[in-house]
């Protein structure tokens, strides 16, 4: 069966970088947000998203944008959700908005919809019990910016079957893109790895053992990365990477994940990275 | 480099750090332009040179180089014919 029609609850930056890329990709989407101020900016920045594409995706003739635009219904009613094929939800990362979100979704979309929990660190199988569809409910972690990120990180949950896993495949096909499938653990693979990473060059710089350059430039020129861990966390953003590292030390219960203080200290002082101007490297202002 | 070029080149390296572009590379390969500095190109380009950039033309060749986005310019500052 072709996925057609896609919900897509939230309508932060995910949201927008996937209603643009479900979009742009020929599919009906409905992005759902409590908030009518959030959809029209997200409006706004998924035209100018398709506006810019050409400056970043190579390729065939592009469609109008306006036709692109016209695939995406913006709502704040979840009724609207009623006859999607797949859905994916981005609400914030916190676990009482997920808990009351999901009984409401499992109650307004098909049965025969997938659902696909767009997270970085909840545990899916925790979100799938909150359904009387756990087999039909995966993590699918996107990258950001969606529409130029070709591979997902999607994430099998105890009760995760097959067929829902192939059902996710077939829509990152028919959007270009691909997953590699991992175990539902807490971070799964990308964050438990990159958040222990980064907070550990923070601790490098903590120590004075090398700057934030040499640190970077390490990684760049020896291991290929295209990106130094401190230079992604300035990317990323400070206060994430804190968040994240401090949700790992508490589900784990493992002292490796504890905080750097300086990271801590950054946070506090409101050096957050590119949003904020300053980071571990300085931005200028307006940039 | 004509004035053009090299009023493109002072902006751009305003995001390049200790790199000295040149007139034919990539900015794109280099990996440095983010959506976010493609739009304030895009609106420098039109206010430094009073030119209007239509959808059609924000395309990757348009934009790939110094040498790319002055041909743009002279282009689209060229008489209308519409």
């Amino acid at each position: 069966m072709e996925i057609r029609k896609v919900g897509v609850v939230g309508a932060g930056v995910m949201g927008v970088g996937l209603g643009q890329s479900l979009a742009q990709t020929g599919h009906e989407a409905v992005l759902v947000d409590v908030s009518a101020a959030v959809l029209q900016r997200a409006r706004e920045e998924i035209r100018q998203g398709l506006r810019f594409r050409g400056l970043f995706q190579k390729g065939e003739k592009r469609e109008d944008s306006e036709t692109v635009l016209g695939r995406i219904t913006f709502t704040t009613d979840l009724a609207a959700l009623a006859d999607v094929d797949f859905l994916i939800e981005n609400v914030p990362e916190k676990w009482e908005i997920k808990r009351d979100l999901y009984p409401r979704l499992d109650a307004v979309c098909p049965q025969r919809a997938v659902f696909a929990v767009n997270t970085s660190c909840i545990s899916i199988t925790r979100v799938a019990g909150l359904t009387g569809r756990p087999d039909r409910v995966l993590g699918m972690h996107f990258m950001n910016p969606v529409p130029l990120k070709p591979m997902v990180e999607a994430i099998r949950a105890f009760h995760t079957s097959d067929e829902t896993l192939e059902t996710a495949r077939q829509l990152l096909r028919q959007m270009g893109k691909d997953c590699i499938v991992v175990g539902d653990l807490p971070g799964f693979v990308s964050n438990r790895i990159l958040m222990l990473t980064v907070n550990e060059a923070v601790f490098v710089l903590q120590d004075g053992v090398a700057t934030a350059e040499q640190v970077d430039q390490l990684f760049k020129t020896c291991f290929g990365h295209k990106m130094g861990p401190l230079e992604t966390a300035d990317l990323i953003g400070l206060d994430t990477i804190l968040y994240s590292i401090e949700v790992l030390y508490e589900s784990y219960n493992d002292s490796k994940f504890r905080p750097s203080p300086l990271l801590k200290k950054m946070v506090d002082a409101g050096l957050l990275g590119r949003k904020s101007g300053k980071g571990f490297y300085d931005y200028g202002i307006g940039r | 480099m004509d004035e053009t070029q090299v009023k493109i080149k002072e902006f751009l390296s305003r995001f390049l750090k200790s790199h000295d572009l040149q007139i034919d590379e990539d900015i794109f390969a280099l990996g440095f332009v983010s959506s976010l500095l493609a739009m304030q190109l895009v609106a420098f380009v039109e206010k430094e040179f009073g030119i209007q950039v239509e959808d059609a033309d924000l395309d990757l060749d348009n934009f790939r180089s110094i040498r790319a986005i002055s041909d743009l310019v002279a282009r689209k500052s060229a008489p209308a014919t519409a």
